[in-house]
């Protein structure tokens, strides 16, 4: 996992070939609790860094997501239309919300890796 | 990411109930409710607290809402003064639904009152309980006064198992009817146990003194059939129920009509007509509110918050959410808010704001889930 970056509002980057898959950190689904509904963008938009991309409604409230790298967005995760508790289950993993491809690689020089986020939380907690 | 639409707990000292302890150790993740540092969830999380208490039977801390004591020869008459429901025809240890109005006719909150003995208990929100008691003891004549009773708590006991657990620990419970209370001892403390709730489903309230509330809660927390639950699942089967939430779907602009509750109106209080805010309650009763609360299911799968626009078939604004989220035993969103008259018949279909996109819904009949109350 040490090839993820993550951003201060707990989405988390992983890039391969121009490729980055965005989603939410664990600890982002630990604060949000049940993850009943996932909003994605279209294909085809284009997000710039820190731009609202998409929306997860936990059973409490609604919780904006904010890319956290600029691009073209070229896949969304549609397994969580049938299942929105992937969030919960596997954030990192199965539970990825949409792929994008990256306009600058650099942005991601501004995220944190894994050791830095987790010093993050803490400091949160 | 970020939360949209909530407002922060805020800095000042927040307050704790008599079982603060036991939410920390058992895990919980707690929240600033209404000045009280409150339990929103277990370790559990919100959906499985909701789905134990439909299945067996949950405890929920509920010590913050306010427990008032009226008393005075003429109490339930003084009371009357102040509310639309028959409180004068309460038999002994019976418990009914009303709500204080204003002279209005807007609802200031809603409460339940108990005939206990020579006294009334009154249960009311916790937002509210300071400004109900001002109100109280302004209003109450006949030489009646009333007094909060900061030394309690109360715990509820809800979930179709409720009565085969409380049984064991209180053999009299069997024999307490849906809406009314009995003065009985659980665990060698007294205890004003009504047969009540706010969850659709049956179950007990429990009011014991403060220090004597740990006890109660740990002998009942340790049957087997029950688990702890939070403010997250109590709001959630809440609104499965279609039961208001103060400050949400009902509030000062709102009337008891609009609202639906008209059914908590007594008979004779509707022909003497002497309770704060008649004339436009009776007008109303009489001619039909021009809005109501009405059950909204949102098509697909997005919740519908509160505040959320409602749109007619011809995009016009017809009303607001006052309450939406996900049902978890109805597997989807659902939602409560008030339309126009002409849009509150069953089936009518509207559009949901959400996010600037208007999505398909429509009026569905109250509660979403069946009332499960114990009525012999």
């Amino acid at each position: 996992m040490s090839d993820l970056k993550y951003s201060k509002d707990h989405e988390w980057v992983r890039l391969e070939g121009g490729t980055a898959t965005v989603g939410i950190s664990d600890y982002a689904q630990e604060q949000l609790g049940d993850v009943v509904y996932v909003e994605l963008p279209e294909t085809g938009r284009r997000v710039s860094r820190g731009e609202q991309a998409a929306v997860v409604e936990s059973v409490k409230a609604a919780s904006e997501i904010y890319a956290p790298v600029g691009g073209e967005v070229v896949e969304t995760n549609g397994a969580l239309d049938e299942n929105p508790s992937l969030v919960n289950s596997a954030p990192t993993g199965d539970g990825w919300f949409l792929k994008v491809r990256v306009d600058d690689a650099g942005e991601l020089a501004a995220l944190m890796d894994e050791a830095a986020y987790a010093d993050y939380v803490a400091g949160l907690e | 990411m970020s939360e949209t639409g909530k407002a922060s707990g805020g800095s000042r000292v927040t307050k704790r109930t008599p079982l603060y302890d036991q939410h920390v150790s058992l895990g919980a993740k707690m929240v600033v409710f209404a000045g009280y540092d409150m339990p929103v969830q277990y370790p559990a999380g919100i959906v499985a607290e909701h789905n134990h208490t439909r299945a067996k039977a949950s405890l929920f801390d509920v010590s913050h809402m306010g427990q008032i004591s009226v008393w005075g020869a003429a109490g339930a008459q003084a009371l009357e003064a102040l509310v639309p429901g028959d409180i004068e025809g309460l038999a002994p240890w019976a418990m009914r639904y009303t709500q204080l109005t204003s002279e209005a006719g807007g609802i200031l909150d809603d409460l339940m009152v108990v005939r206990a003995g020579s006294r009334l208990l009154l249960i009311v929100n916790a937002a509210r309980k300071e400004a109900d008691l001002a109100h109280l003891q302004r209003g109450l004549e006949h030489g009646c006064d009333a007094a909060m009773l900061d030394q309690r708590a109360l715990i509820a006991l809800q979930g179709p198992a409720a009565a085969a657990v409380m049984a064991r620990h209180v053999p009299d419970s069997e024999t307490v009817a849906f809406m009314t209370a009995r003065p009985l001892s659980l665990a060698g403390v007294d205890a004003i146990i009504s047969r009540s709730g706010y969850t659709g489903e049956d179950g007990f309230e429990i009011s014991v003194a403060a220090e004597a509330a740990a006890r109660v809660w740990a002998r009942l927390i340790h049957e087997p059939e029950v688990a702890a639950a939070g403010l997250g699942a109590r709001d959630s089967l809440r609104l499965e129920a279609g039961l208001c939430l103060y400050g949400h779907d009902i509030d000062e602009d709102t009337s008891p009509v609009e609202a639906g509750l008209a059914w908590s109106i007594g008979k004779r209080r509707r022909g003497e007509g002497d309770f704060p805010g008649a004339r436009r309650i009776l007008e109303e009763l009489i001619e039909g509110p021009k809005r109501k609360r009405v059950g909204i299911r949102p098509e697909g799968r997005a919740p519908a918050r509160e505040g959320t626009e409602i749109l007619d078939a011809g995009n016009a604004t017809v009303g607001e959410i006052s309450s939406g989220g996900f049902g978890p035993s109805v597997g989807g969103p659902v939602a409560m808010g008030y339309v126009e008259a002409g849009c509150a018949a069953l089936d009518t279909a509207l559009s949901l704001m959400v996010r600037g996109t208007p999505r398909p819904a429509r009026v569905v009949a109250l509660p979403f889930v069946k009332h499960n109350y114990h009525k012999p």
